[in-house]
């Protein structure tokens, strides 16, 4: 398993407005400014989620190797003020409930953040 | 600005149609709002149209005549209507014409829209994760929207329920029988709190619509329906759009559908409160309650109340989508926005039947809304 803590999403910051994107950009959507690369913070809460019930179809989607099972997509508000849409892990989705904690778990192929409490089961 | 006055408007069959292209459904469209009209395709001075996957419309000529008319092929998403219509009336406003036509069809195959994310700027990645999706985004939306202002789950299938109740008041309707709102509740969750019965279905149709000059539609005869305002808007920073791989800026999100709105308010010179028949974007059931609000019909939270009143009912105080809307005519994306201006314009003359809003409704309003971030609004009035 990667270390956590050497995780991190890659995204822009306008050098003019300060605004933040993801995944990075050349133009700024806010005031078109040139852009720069910027680190994103790795923690963040979920904004709004929903749980995708049926396996999406195929091509595009690739299922686990053990089948599909109903899995929860969001967004995940980061201390930079952009939302960065994700998969979101937990061991049951209430707990992505009241914009719940969430860290940063996988980079590839898109984002995923774990709820705090579901990476603890993990490690124990 | 000139007013501009709608004389015809014309649909065909909703719903699947084996064996019959999209192309021919919008032939019939058009040639059912020539004769609403009175009028001949030689009349037509000026065009625009188009589909999202199911043709050019300038190739439509070649079953309606080769008058030599110019003929702009428009492709604008689920605006594609909207779009259409606002360049026929700015063709009668700058006297390009005094006819014009705008005309809207698609047939899309069985099952959710199959996007390809290159197509949308987004790598291979997001759609092997499952992302790819469109079902998402309003399961995502309408879900905080819920959470946020005590929106409940009966609220989603009372206006489902009402979706297919008026369905069945309209032959033209894909979806013609009623569905409890039991039955839509207890239905597979598509995306939660979504299930499968609050969404509307990709589909089949087309739609055409006549407008004219005020001379020109004063010499039909007809029961001309002005066109007090058309308004098209893409979205502006900050908005919450399918397939977003992030939503910028801080705050709450912008809507295109509030801003698309208020300026067709502005343009006409009315209010919400004024309106006496509406048809919002209803993609699936949570999107009628947020349109309500974003469209200035009340504020938000007390769709709750307003829904659970009969308000938006056919009898009540704001009918919205009386034709049973996208959730029971399916929704061909070029076609959406031009049947919800047919609806306005059958429901303002009086001539919507069993669905007829009581009390002569005298101005009307339409919405539409989709991908990746555009709304279409007009208000119609008599």
């Amino acid at each position: 398993m990667t270390e956590l803590g050497s995780l991190a999403l890659e995204g822009s910051r306008c050098a003019a407005c300060g605004n933040v994107a993801f995944p990075s950009a050349r133009g700024c959507q806010r005031c078109g400014g040139t852009m720069e690369p910027v680190t994103l913070g790795s923690r963040g809460t979920v904004w709004g989620f929903t749980i995708q019930r049926f396996a999406p179809k195929s091509p595009p989607y690739i299922p686990p190797a053990d089948g599909f099972r109903p899995f929860a997509v969001g967004y995940v508000e980061l201390p930079e003020g952009v939302k960065v849409e994700a998969i979101l892990d937990c061991d049951d989705f209430a707990q992505l409930e009241d914009h719940a904690s969430v860290v940063l778990v996988a980079t590839e192929p898109v984002p995923r953040f774990a709820v705090d409490t579901a990476i603890d089961t993990e490690e124990s | 600005m000139a007013p501009v006055s709608i004389i015809g408007a014309g649909l065909s069959p909703f719903g699947r149609q084996p064996g019959v292209t999209g192309r021919e459904m919008a032939v019939t469209a058009i040639q059912t709002a020539l004769r609403d009209a009175g009028l001949e395709w030689g009349d037509v001075q000026v065009a625009f149209g188009g589909s999202d996957g199911a043709g050019l419309a300038d190739t439509l000529v070649a079953e309606l005549g080769l008058t030599g008319i110019p003929f702009t092929n428009v492709k604008n998403g689920c605006a594609t209507g909207g779009s259409a219509l606002v360049s026929a009336v700015n063709a009668i406003r700058s006297g390009q014409a005094e006819i014009a036509l705008a005309v809207g069809f698609d047939k899309h195959p069985r099952g959710a829209f199959d996007p390809r994310p290159e197509d949308w700027g987004l790598g291979a990645g997001y759609g092997e994760a499952g992302l790819m999706v469109t079902t998402q985004f309003f399961g995502i939306k309408i879900a905080r929207y819920m959470r946020e202002y005590g929106i409940s789950d009966q609220t989603l299938a009372a206006v489902a329920a009402k979706a297919y109740r008026n369905g069945v008041l309209n032959p033209n309707a894909w979806r013609r029988e009623a569905i409890s709102e039991e039955d839509i509740l207890s239905a597979d969750m598509v995306n939660d709190p979504l299930t499968r019965y609050m969404f509307c279905s990709p589909g089949e149709g087309g739609a055409a619509i006549i407008v004219a000059s005020e001379s020109a539609a004063r010499r039909s005869g007809l029961r001309p329906v002005t066109l007090l305002s058309v308004a098209a808007r893409t979205r502006q920073f900050g908005s919450f759009e399918v397939f977003s791989p992030a939503i910028q800026g801080t705050g709450a999100p912008t809507s295109v559908s509030a801003a698309a709105a208020a300026a067709a308010f502005e343009i006409a010179g009315v209010t919400p409160d004024q309106i006496d028949v509406a048809q919002l974007q209803d993609t699936e059931s949570g999107a009628e309650v947020m349109h309500l609000a974003e469209a200035g019909f009340c504020k938000d939270g007390e769709q709750e109340d307003l829904i659970a009143s009969g308000a938006t009912e056919i009898a009540g105080s704001l009918p919205v989508n009386t034709d049973g809307g996208c959730i029971a005519n399916g929704e061909p994306i070029g076609a959406s926005g031009l049947r919800q201006v047919h609806e306005i314009v059958t429901q303002l003359r009086g001539e919507a039947g069993e669905r007829q809003v009581p009390g002569n409704p005298r101005l009307g309003f339409t919405h539409v809304y989709g991908a990746p971030g555009v709304s279409a609004c007009t208000v119609l009035g008599v």
